[in-house]
């Protein structure tokens, strides 16, 4: 290894003691200490989101918003309190923009069905980016077949990243929304929403963005952004599967109607009328995931502990560090090299397919992802069948960067 | 799980230097195959005299396991009856998937070189995608031949 091309560790970052709060880390895999690096498709949990779902269950259990007993009353505290977490997460204004989903996918349907159907015109547009997550293109597939509106694609440059000057020729009087990704999943690629929302904003045209991967590993304000929509899953953060968050300006949430009825979106019921609940159970359904609320309160006072900072700037350091190893092996492409990434590589290998390289990582104990990673259109852009992706957290070593190389390694000897 | 024993040797030589690779044209039939998990790809060809395959051919791109099992099979299905071609799947079918399988790998030959990948399930679609597609090739071929 040359030592000029690896970045110096500058890190003060007490990996170590990271590590000891996340008890599925210490593992043997295939007989070898598990390397888990498929942080973007879901991370893992610290004790303390797995202590809170239990606690939960143990002690406070009942159904929310329901009984005047006293369980019902801790969950609903312990449920709404979780509310306020998150606003306070993504500085929301008010709870009232907080809307408990599955996950960022039911959030962009929420959207497309409650927001954009009602609104959209034969020959209206819907406006994203060609390195979209099949959650950010399906979605606005289906609501321009049940509308009549088109869907219109931003292209990407060969180092993956959104042509800021077509989307700027792109975006016109018909555009209705725009709904883009804050980081790309599949290539890490941080996009300068920011740019594209002040460009938005002069044509009238309200932004979604698609969080999913920007939360875990950096500070997100909805109020700096001046985004209109923002979605995001507590399972890529630390917390549980099946509970995200939907955040919406409260003006334009308030003009949407409800997309699910049931029990606890409702204030009254008669045959003859229903008047719906306020913001933010009008769009609230059913009995909710409680625990699942709580749990990823818990994931987020736990990321603020460590300091959302801190995490970015440790994760940026495996990332530069993970870019110049891999980039040393023989055959090695990765597959997006926007300046500005987030911690994720994604390669391919001259003569070994991304599947053969997740087997063989795997008997290495290394965890990663290959495929095309929900987002088919990258990998025609690229021309590639698929990537292995190895995607870091702020709980990896430079160790596991290390056993991934040498795990790389052996796949060249291997097949190549 | 020993990796040696799912990348034999046959399995790497055939990988790297697929045999029969290329398109078939004409062809009396053909399918084409996709695994959207992983992305494998692979088009079929097979010409046929009366019940038997004379020729098969295949292109597309996939992983090791997946283009030495097509490479292995267009070498084995070659001069064989439809029959025998459907003896050979259900061989291939257990050879992948049954532990402790009473196959006779005599019959199988090179195939038997997949044997590794039932210790690996993730992978067993890659190596049983060839022989589905041509089971829908050959359906195919039989589709236009009836006599009503």
């Amino acid at each position: 290894m040359n030592a000029a091309t690896v970045p110096v560790r500058r890190t003060d970052f007490d990996v170590e003691r990271i590590r000891r709060d996340f008890p599925i880390l210490h593992q043997q895999v295939n007989g070898k200490p598990l390397v888990y690096l498929d942080n973007a498709a879901s991370s893992q949990r610290p004790r303390s989101v797995i202590e809170a779902i239990d606690y939960y269950y143990e002690h406070d259990h009942a159904n929310v918003h329901r009984g005047v007993h006293t369980l019902s009353q801790r969950a609903t505290d312990a449920y709404e309190g979780a509310r306020e977490t998150m606003r306070g997460f993504i500085n929301a204004r008010s709870t009232r923009e907080i809307i408990y989903v599955r996950g960022t996918t039911e959030a962009i349907n929420l959207v497309a069905q409650s927001y954009a159907r009602p609104r959209l015109q034969p020959g209206d547009e819907i406006l994203i980016s060609a390195l979209e997550h099949h959650a950010n293109i399906v979605p606005w597939q289906l609501v321009c077949e049940q509308t009549g509106a088109q869907l219109t694609v931003i292209p990407i440059t060969q180092s993956g990243e959104v042509d800021f000057a077509a989307f700027e020729r792109l975006i016109g009087p018909r555009t209705r929304l725009l709904a883009l990704a804050h980081i790309s999943n599949a290539l890490g690629t941080i996009v300068p929403v920011e740019k594209f929302i002040a460009r938005a904003k002069e044509h009238k045209v309200p932004v979604l963005l698609d969080g999913a991967q920007a939360v875990p590993h950096s500070v997100v304000d909805v109020q700096a952004l001046d985004c209109d929509f923002y979605c995001f899953s507590a399972h890529k953060m630390l917390g549980p599967t099946g509970i995200g968050v939907l955040y919406g300006r409260e003006s334009l949430l308030e003009a949407m109607p409800p997309w699910q009825g049931g029990g606890d979106m409702i204030l009254s019921v008669t045959f003859a009328k229903t008047t719906f609940n306020q913001l933010p159970w009008k769009f609230e359904a059913g009995t909710p995931h409680i625990a699942g609320a709580i749990a990823m309160a818990a994931a987020v006072r736990y990321l603020q502990s460590v300091g959302m900072e801190r995490i970015a700037a440790y994760e940026h350091e495996l990332l530069d560090y993970a870019t110049a190893r891999l980039t040393s092996i023989p055959g090695l492409r990765i597959i997006g090299t926007s300046p500005h990434k987030a911690s994720v590589v994604s390669f391919t290998m001259a003569g070994i397919h991304p599947h053969d390289i997740g087997t063989i990582l795997d008997t290495e104990g290394v965890a990663v992802r290959t495929g095309h990673h929900c987002a088919m259109p990258v990998m025609d852009f690229f021309e590639v069948p698929a990537t292995a992706r190895a995607s870091l957290s702020f709980y990896n070593t430079f160790e596991e960067i290390d056993r991934l190389v040498a795990a790389l390694e052996h796949a060249r000897k291997l097949l190549a | 799980m020993d990796l040696k024993d799912l990348y034999r040797d046959v399995i790497v030589d055939h990988n790297r230097h697929p045999r029969n690779f290329g398109r078939l044209d004409p062809a009396d039939a053909h399918a084409d195959g996709f695994n959207p998990l992983c992305g494998d790809r692979l088009t079929l060809y097979v010409n046929l005299d009366g019940e038997r395959i004379r020729e098969a051919k295949f292109e597309g791109s996939g992983c090791a396991i997946s283009v030495a099992s097509a490479s292995l099979l267009t070498e084995a299905v070659k001069g064989k009856s439809r029959a025998e071609v459907q003896t050979l799947f259900d061989d291939v079918h257990t050879l992948l998937t049954e532990h402790d399988a009473s196959v006779d790998t005599a019959r199988l030959g090179k195939l038997a070189a997949l044997g590794g990948v039932r210790e690996f399930p993730a992978r067993v679609k890659c190596a049983s995608l060839c022989w589905h597609t041509l089971n829908a090739a050959l359906e195919r071929a039989s589709a236009p031949v009836t006599t009503e």
